[in-house]
């Protein structure tokens, strides 16, 4: 017994020597410095940590993700860690500290009301510069065929166009990710429209229904939005609705109205700025248009890039709109 | 009549008299004629009830509470904080940068030398290889950081299994009393359809690991209590009285003897509750638990039927090797004794050489890149992704009139007609239906308990779209029954059949429920027949397994007799073999039941709409939060209501019988 | 063959049990009395009641819907002795046996072991009673699948506490002593059923416990097999002197392991007596089945043959020990050309001739 005892010491002490031994030669260490950044935090700077990025199921917001996650990552050295989230469910996040930062909220002003005035956990770093815009569109081919199709009035009479499997007897409006800003069920009701909504479950459905429409000219009527790199491909048409005025969405039960133009604005949890003031400070610089996410986004989805490359190519092309950004926070490496 | 597909699905034998089902079904028809399109309790996709707002203002109240109310304060948050640092703690060995790196501690190298290892003591050295081979395939397929994280999660939910469950299974398994409580709420918890309980975990626990851990451990559970229980119980009586008649204490006798003689049977119970740990672990990437759940769930967001495949794959290999690693180590806790084809010399010297080579592995991946970090080539990830794209678009391409045809065609035959008369009828006339069935199949106590679920199921305010989840259930109940039995019959008939069918079906059974409805999705579109085609990839293969197992179960001289008879190949199969089979069909029917609605719920996702459809967007819709809640407890429901019917119809068939 | 034989000194059962009960010296081991086992929910009340206590088996089923396995059983057992506890299956045999160490826990009465009364002990001492004095062989042989021979058998020992050499020195000493020696690293399932019943005994032995009780330990085996496991225990008798309690449905293994012979049938004693007792003078019909098949000249002695002599025979013929089996005599009486004279040591019991031995190899005929 104390034998055998002492043969496994033996060997435990051997395999511990022979572990250093190999351990000993070569290879990059774990931990080493070699991405930019890391080493450099010189007096003054900031030090930039993890930052607990949500990430919404569309492709504009994972363009959003990826060019802020690459900037972050390469001009400051930060760790940015994306949750994937609902995009309601992201500012949950704020009040337990699971999520820093939504880069690209539509509207949600329930929300900001909870989070922002009543809990202030939560606070509104501005516009992103994307201008957000919802809808129902239609394939331009219908635009020609059909005419009016265009106005929300004669929506009934082209009812039975839209008919589906789904829809039974009324004309089907296909809606996207059941996580969306959507009205539609309650515009229906409330325009005393002959029409179902169905849910598609994602952008990807929504785009490919889109895409098949036009190129069997089928008929389609769908809930879809811009910034959208699709529009660029296909050319969709939205179907107007009553004109949106302040207030006329606030409440669901006698809400008639469009979907309104929205600002889209970026949201970060007030503890943000003080746990790591360089992300902060890049997020509230970070600024870029419709056309810029569109590029990003087209990357992504139809070039099937990563988002990181996507993120890469973009900057490196942009060069000055991103060193703007990086303009005032101390210790960030122009790109 | 749904209840009369329903019932004719199930053939209860003793079905007093074919009248009964005539005068019933047309007394309920005239009804339906004349009270149709009254009472049908509608309710529109974005409106809510008061008892939907109640429930939402009392979401309100606990997230607003959280930090305020003692409940929080001194027990869930400390769960919540207890559960996250465990996951992350795990996750930082393996998955997850942590303890102050940038890399987990253990990289790949690290691991794959440990599941070798491991395996290898515990299982053997074929097990080993799996391991080692399987693992490092996950990172061959670039989906290594994934993986680990996914294993993480599956440890951390199984672990805590186990710590509660083989306990509680002892306790249960030595007290008659306690098993008569736990055993009814393991059966409970078993039927409901996992979906349901994600979002009010999320209430109490958040979003993220700690919810992710528990929902696991709830789904997981029940077979590691079950099977200790059982195996407990199965201990034989003469070698506890044995040691009772040695003067053993209670504890003495637990573990030297109730313990180790139940050892397979809770290996077996830990393997099964692993597996299930494994599946639910991807599902819970709903509330955002990472790992390879997320790769699906992104897939399916962008309809890339490649990455869900290969995230599926990964998810299969893994759990391949868990399985058969865990399943080795409980047959081999059997055979005692058994052979070994080194000595006990050679034995010591490979155990110190295997400790060596693992250690050094382990420290290697802690220091260096290249062992900690999986190198991006080789890589067979690309091509798997690129494999499946290409396959899934041919099929798309060269189907998609056929796929479209029998989507529009099954669905304007059988879903509509079933889905508008459930949805038409007044909800009193439906109420009357079913308890009249449970009633005639089964007996007051079915009928009263389906009254008081479905009485429930219209206080929950979502009346209309529990009627359309009924009808998709039935519909793919129904298809799943017709080609379970057919390719039951056929294995259960056949050996050669089995062995080469049952494989895929276990490998089927370990993919995580919604993998399936990427490729579906794909070819199908958004629609409720999606749901029913996804529905039934996950039932088959479980009601071919029951109804095989069954059909071989019938006794051969049964069928000597019967084919000394001169019988024809169809007269034994329909006059023999499935009579004798009726239970198993019976309890086919009823599992078939509880997973198509569990994954019909699951549809909601993708265009299949009613309460899977309330469920999810309650969940990530802050104002229809509460009507999200109310159509998880109606599933719930309809799942009681359900199982108790077919249930009472396998019990009537009585084994002893045959 | 129908009415008893009446021998001249035979101590008969139905009426003289209380003068049965004792054994047959003072040294009583284990002295039982009044002993009760009824389960079911009213199990309390029955003892209690003269009323209840006079049902039979069936009508206390109906009527309380208790079933009593083990109705007022008295007897002891002395230090040495062989004690044989026989009946049907369902005759509470094997529940008796096992309220004597209260694996299951008897309704009332006494059970007195050397010298303290066994239910009145608590559980703690209970166990230290089943570690050290008394220890059972089992008909399933309850042995751990997951360890070796060595290890079963010296089980007990290790939840006594015996320390590691103690034990595996105690243990392998055992296994030689039950003949399986070599076998000490084999696993119950690659032994026989014999071989496993080896270990089962060599495992009640390893306490050295003042007692052992044998629940039907060889009903599960092979006739041949079982036979010389008989043979075993009546070696291991001979040599270690061991109280023995032994249950049993075989009549032939009672007669030859038993010294006495205890009869049940639905949970009452119906007899108690030597073997040649329940041959020779069977208590009732039951009894009378129970032994008809039984050759007599192996069982019975020739004290229950001996015949008064007749005026004016002759004295002088060959003298026999009255425990001399019939058996053993047939020749020696065949021969002789007078009867044969039976004596209890020096005293003359009576005269047995060709007539009565005839008689009752024929009656095994039937």
């Amino acid at each position: 017994m104390s034998h055998n005892r002492r043969r496994l010491s033996q060997v435990a002490a051997g395999t511990g020597a022979v572990a250093l031994l190999v351990a000993g030669c070569g290879g990059a260490r774990v931990g080493a410095s070699t991405g930019p950044g890391a080493g450099g935090a010189a007096a003054g700077n900031l030090r930039c940590g993890q930052i607990n990025l949500a990430m919404n199921d569309w492709v504009g917001y994972t363009a959003d993700g990826a060019v802020y996650s690459y900037v972050a990552e390469h001009s400051m050295g930060c760790t940015v860690k994306q949750i994937p989230l609902a995009e309601q469910v992201s500012w949950q996040g704020f009040s337990t500290g699971q999520v820093d930062l939504i880069l690209e909220n539509w509207g949600h002003a329930d929300l900001a009301k909870k989070y922002i005035t009543q809990q202030k956990v939560a606070v509104d770093l501005g516009a992103n510069g994307n201008i957000g815009q919802i809808g129902w569109f239609v394939p331009p081919w219908m635009v020609t065929k059909y005419p009016g199709i265009l106005d929300w009035k004669n929506l009934n009479k082209y009812a039975s166009l839209f008919k589906t499997s789904e829809s039974g007897g009324q004309g089907e409006l296909l809606d996207g990710d059941p996580s969306y800003v959507t009205n539609d069920a309650a515009l229906v009701k409330n325009l005393h429209l002959n029409y179902k909504v169905v849910v598609g479950g994602s952008e990807a459905a929504l785009i490919t229904s889109f895409r098949q429409a036009q190129t069997h000219k089928t008929p389609l009527l769908a809930y879809f939005y811009s910034p959208q790199w699709f529009l660029s491909e296909v050319d969709l048409k939205k179907v107007s609705l009553p004109k949106y005025t302040p207030g006329c969405d606030a409440n669901l039960k006698t809400i008639t109205c469009d979907y309104p133009t929205d600002q889209l604005n970026k949201v970060a949890a007030t503890a943000f700025a003080t746990k790591n003031p360089a992300g902060f400070l890049l997020a509230k610089a970070f600024n870029w248009t419709n056309q810029d996410q569109d590029v990003v986004a087209k990357y992504i989805a139809e070039d099937k890039m990563t988002p990181a490359a996507a993120a890469a190519k973009w900057v490196k092309a942009n060069r000055t709109i991103v060193n703007n950004w990086l303009l005032g926070i101390p210790g960030a490496k122009p790109l | 009549m749904s209840a009369g597909a329903l019932v004719s699905g199930l053939s209860v034998r003793k079905i007093r008299s074919r009248w009964v089902w005539l005068i019933l079904a047309a007394a309920w028809l005239a009804l339906y004629l004349a009270f149709h399109g009254t009472s049908t309790l509608p309710l529109s996709a974005s409106s809510t009830t008061s008892v939907q707002n109640n429930l939402n203002s009392f979401n309100n109240n606990i997230s607003n509470g959280r930090n305020s109310n003692p409940v929080f304060l001194y027990g869930v948050n400390y769960v919540q904080v207890g559960m996250t640092h465990f996951v992350s703690f795990l996750q930082s060995l393996i998955s997850q940068p942590g303890f102050g790196r940038p890399a987990p501690l253990i990289g790949w190298l690290g691991v794959i030398a440990i599941v070798g290892f491991v395996s290898w003591l515990t299982a053997g050295w074929k097990y080993a290889v799996l391991g080692v081979v399987g693992f490092y395939i996950l990172g061959l397929q670039g989906l290594w950081q994934e993986s680990m994280d996914t294993l993480a999660l599956t440890i951390a939910a199984v672990l805590i299994a186990v710590v509660i469950g083989v306990p509680l299974g002892i306790w249960i398994g030595l007290h008659d009393r306690a098993q008569h409580i736990v055993l009814p709420v393991l059966g409970f918890l078993q039927t409901m359809p996992s979906f349901v309980y994600l979002a009010p975990l999320t209430l109490l626990f958040l979003i993220g690991n700690a919810s992710a851990t528990i929902a696991t451990l709830i789904f997981a559970i029940p077979p590691v209590i079950r099977l200790t229980d059982h195996g407990i119980r199965a201990v034989a009586e003469p070698t506890i009285e044995a040691s009772d008649s040695l003067g053993s204490t209670t504890w003495q006798k637990l573990v030297k003897v109730l313990l180790p003689m139940s050892r397979r049977t809770i290996v077996l119970g830990i393997n099964q509750t692993m597996m299930a740990a494994l599946s639910m672990v991807t599902i819970a990437a709903l509330i955002s638990a990472p790992g390879l759940g997320q790769v699906v769930i992104d897939a399916l967001q962008t309809l890339d039927v490649g990455t869900a495949f290969n995230g599926g794959l990964a998810i299969v290999v893994m759990a391949i090797v868990l399985d058969r690693t865990t399943s080795a180590v409980g047959e081999r806790s059997q055979q005692v004794g058994g052979r070994h084809l080194l000595g006990p010399q050679a034995r010591r010297l490979a155990f110190g050489a295997g400790a060596v080579v693992t250690l050094w592995a382990v420290v290697e991946s802690a220091m260096y890149v290249w062992a900690n970090t999986f190198p991006s080539s080789p890589t067979i990830g690309p091509a798997i992704v690129a494999g499946a794209s290409n396959a899934s678009n041919w099929v798309q391409s060269t189907f998609s009139g056929i796929t479209v045809g029998l989507r529009n065609d099954v669905t304007i035959a059988f879903l509509n007609p079933l889905q508008s008369m459930l949805t038409n009828a007044p909800f009193w006339l439906v109420i009357l239906g079913l308890c009249a069935i449970a009633m005639i199949i089964g007996n007051a106590r079915v009928a009263i308990v389906t009254l008081i679920s479905l009485l429930l199921i219209v206080g929950t305010g979502v009346w209309q779209d529990a009627m359309q989840t009924l009808a998709m259930t039935i519909v793919a109940t129904v298809l799943t029954l017709i080609i379970g039995i057919a390719v039951g019959v056929w294995m259960g008939r056949n050996r050669q059949v089995d062995r080469f069918i049952r494989p895929i079906l276990d490998a089927f059974q370990v993919m995580p429920a919604f993998v399936y409805l990427v490729p579906f999705l794909a070819l199908f579109g958004a629609s409720r027949f999606t749901a029913i085609i996804a529905a039934m990839a996950f039932a088959i293969p479980v009601v071919v397994k029951v109804v095989a197992d069954g059909i071989h179960g019938v006794p051969a001289p049964a069928i000597e007799a019967a084919t000394a008879a001169g019988s024809s190949t169809w007269q034994l199969i329909t006059r023999v073999q499935l009579p004798l089979a009726t239970r198993s069909l019976a309890l086919a029917a009823n599992q078939g039941l509880i997973y198509v609605l569990s994954m019909v719920v699951v549809g909601g996702m993708v265009g299949a709409g009613a309460l899977g459809y309330d469920v999810y967007s309650g969940f990530v819709q802050a104002p229809l939060f509460g009507k999200g809640l109310a159509a998880g407890l109606a599933i719930v429901l309809l799942g009681v209501v359900l199982d108790h019917i077919s249930q009472s119809a396998a019990n009537r068939i009585d084994p002893s019988r045959h | 063959m129908s009415g008893s034989m009446t021998p001249p000194t035979a101590r008969l059962a139905p009426d003289g049990r209380a003068g049965d009960l004792e054994a047959p010296d003072d040294e009583g081991l284990l002295r039982v009395r009044d002993l009760w086992k009824v389960f079911g929910k009213r199990a309390a009340e029955i003892q209690g009641s003269q009323d209840l206590r006079a049902l039979s088996r069936r009508e206390l089923i109906d009527q309380t819907g208790c079933t009593a396995a083990v109705r007022d059983v008295s007897f002891d057992v002395a230090v040495g002795e062989v004690f044989v506890i026989m009946g049907l299956s369902g005759s509470g045999k094997s529940t008796l046996v096992r309220c004597l160490t209260r694996l299951i826990e008897p309704t009332g009465g006494s059970i007195e072991f050397d010298q303290s009364d066994l239910l009145q002990v608590d559980h703690k001492q209970l166990r230290e009673v089943r570690r050290r004095q008394v220890s059972m062989v089992f008909q399933q042989f309850g042995l751990l699948p997951h360890r070796s021979v060595v290890s079963n058998v010296a089980y007990g020992l290790e939840i006594r506490g015996a320390g590691k050499a103690e034990r595996v020195a105690r243990a392998h000493e055992m296994i030689e002593l039950v003949g399986l020696s070599g076998y000490e690293n084999s696993f119950p399932h690659q032994l026989s059923g014999g071989m496993q019943q080896r270990v089962g005994l060599a495992r009640a032995l390893a306490v050295d416990p003042k007692m052992m009780l044998f629940d039907e330990p060889f009903s599960a085996l092979d006739p041949l097999i079982r036979r010389d496991m008989q043979a075993e225990v009546i070696r291991l008798h001979h040599e270690m002197g061991k109280t023995m309690v032994f249950v049993t449905h075989d009549l032939s293994e009672a007669l030859k392991l038993g010294d006495r012979i205890l009869i049940m049938r639905d949970g009452e004693a119906i007899q108690l007596g030597t073997g040649d007792e329940l041959v020779g003078a069977p208590a009732d019909d039951y009894v009378r089945d129970f032994v008809r098949d039984v050759p007599r000249q192996d069982v019975l002695t020739l004290r229950w043959l001996a015949q008064p002599a007749k005026p004016g025979e002759d004295l002088g013929g060959l003298a026999l020990s009255q425990h001399t089996l019939v058996r053993d005599a047939i020749r020696p009486v065949l021969e002789s050309s007078s009867r044969v004279r039976v004596m209890d040591k020096d005293r003359l019991v009576g005269l047995v001739g060709r007539e009565e031995i005839l008689a009752i190899l024929t009656s095994d005929q039937k």
